[in-house]
């Protein structure tokens, strides 16, 4: 567990809350949405120990930090999971594409046995992933891993560390 | 700005049958190489005004006032580098450890060794325009834990850096000069390099011991590259 990233999840209070619990620090632009998921291993079972964290751009495409950027729009998410079934959840923003690229969130994920972290990305089923250049790298066979799937709240992405939907990971 | 690819056989490999949680854990199929877009290259930027002024100091910042955590006082310092051994300011550090007797202060920690109601065993801070850091803390103990039938871990300190790209996203564990335990275990046991393993070792550094105080270690982070400080998981 990683006890210093989510410290307030454990009951520490600490922090005046914790890094990445929060995406919306205000009204901000765009279409709203919630991104939940699971983390599953070889053999099917969920994850209850890995940590989470997305990176994305604000609605228009801009990265937090960089000129013009939505003010209330962090662009970090992290979630410990769920304590009783181990899922994420974040509430964000669809993302604007970047340079070029189909919209899409970065994900990092750790957990006990995984001794490198893993990066990914999620991309959006309405979407036109076609120019999309990392997507173009991906095997065919593979692409859905990374396409998350539509619910009423908004968007399914369930990672699998192997097997015969073995998400495909970055060394990006 | 950009990052070569990782030099994967400097990291351990995604499974390692000894250390059993990667037998179901590690992807099979090897990472797609690929250069960073803007998505990777960008990266949170964090206020310095976010971090508190005991957060850095573990000894105090869970403890009751006028009170402090039991266990060997110790300063860990260092410096953030990126791949060409350029300083890396504004680099968070999260840091979080088991008290001086082993023992994690979260709901699921089983051990028997008590909790230390002065010790919470979490810290942050930011590096300064050298990418240099510094924590207060107490020298954590080791713990078993279950693997093989008489497995532990050696003291330990668990390291997340955030530098300025999200590229560079690093969680790591800093073990202690001297530890013979460190070569006992399996965690440790999957980095098939011993530099590696020894890019994890803090270094006594009487240098910048306190008198009377606190002693310090020594512990520089690597981001990104084929010199970079190992990723390891959390246990
Ligand atoms: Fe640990």
């Amino acid at each position: 567990m990683h006890i210093g990233c989510t410290p307030n999840v454990d009951g520490m209070a600490m922090y005046g809350g914790d890094l990445g619990a929060v995406m919306k620090t205000g009204p901000v632009q765009g279409h709203d949405i919630i991104v939940t998921g699971t983390v599953f291993d070889g053999q099917g079972e969920a994850l209850k120990d890995a940590m989470v964290e997305i990176w994305q751009a604000d609605a228009h495409g801009v990265y937090p930090g960089q000129t013009g950027a939505d003010p209330h729009f962090t662009g970090l998410g992290r979630s410990a999971g769920d304590m009783g079934t181990g899922a994420f959840r974040f509430e964000t923003v669809k993302p604007g594409s970047v340079g070029g690229q189909a919209p899409h969130i970065t994900f990092w994920i750790v957990a006990r046995g995984i001794n490198l972290g893993l990066h990914t990305r999620m991309y959006f089923p309405e979407d036109d992933l076609g120019g999309d250049p990392v997507m173009a790298a991906v095997p065919e066979a593979r692409r859905a891993t990374l396409i998350a799937a539509r619910t009423d709240s908004g968007y399914q992405f369930d990672i699998h560390l192997q097997g015969p939907q073995e998400t495909v990971f970055l060394d990006i | 700005m950009s990052f070569p690819p990782r030099d994967l056989d400097w990291h351990p490999p995604t499974i390692d049958l000894a250390y059993k949680s990667t037998t179901y854990r590690g992807p099979k199929h090897k990472r797609l190489q690929l250069p960073p877009t803007a998505s990777e290259l960008s990266g949170p930027v964090f206020a310095r005004d976010m971090i508190g002024p005991d957060d850095a100091n573990l000894i105090e910042n869970f403890a009751a006032s006028g009170e402090t955590a039991i266990g060997p006082r110790i300063i860990v310092h260092g410096q953030v580098r990126d791949e060409e051994g350029r300083p890396v300011p504004n680099a968070l550090i999260e840091v979080w450890q088991a008290n001086a007797g082993g023992r994690y202060r979260h709901s699921k920690e089983a051990y028997l060794a008590p909790l230390d109601p002065n010790f919470g065993g979490c810290g942050r801070c930011m590096t300064n325009a050298e990418g240099r850091y510094e924590f207060w803390t107490i020298q954590p103990g080791p713990y078993p834990w279950p693997n093989g039938p008489n497995d532990w871990r050696p003291a330990h300190i668990h390291v997340s850096v955030f530098g300025h790209s999200f590229a560079q996203r690093l969680i790591t564990q800093l073990y202690f000069e001297g530890d013979p335990m460190i070569w006992l275990c399996p965690i440790v046991g999957t980095i098939t390099s011993k530099a590696a393993v020894e890019t994890l070792v803090a270094q006594l550094d009487m240098d910048r011991t306190v008198p009377f105080d606190a002693r310090a270690y020594a512990f520089n982070i690597t981001l990104r590259g084929p010199d970079q400080t190992f990723f390891e998981g959390a246990a």
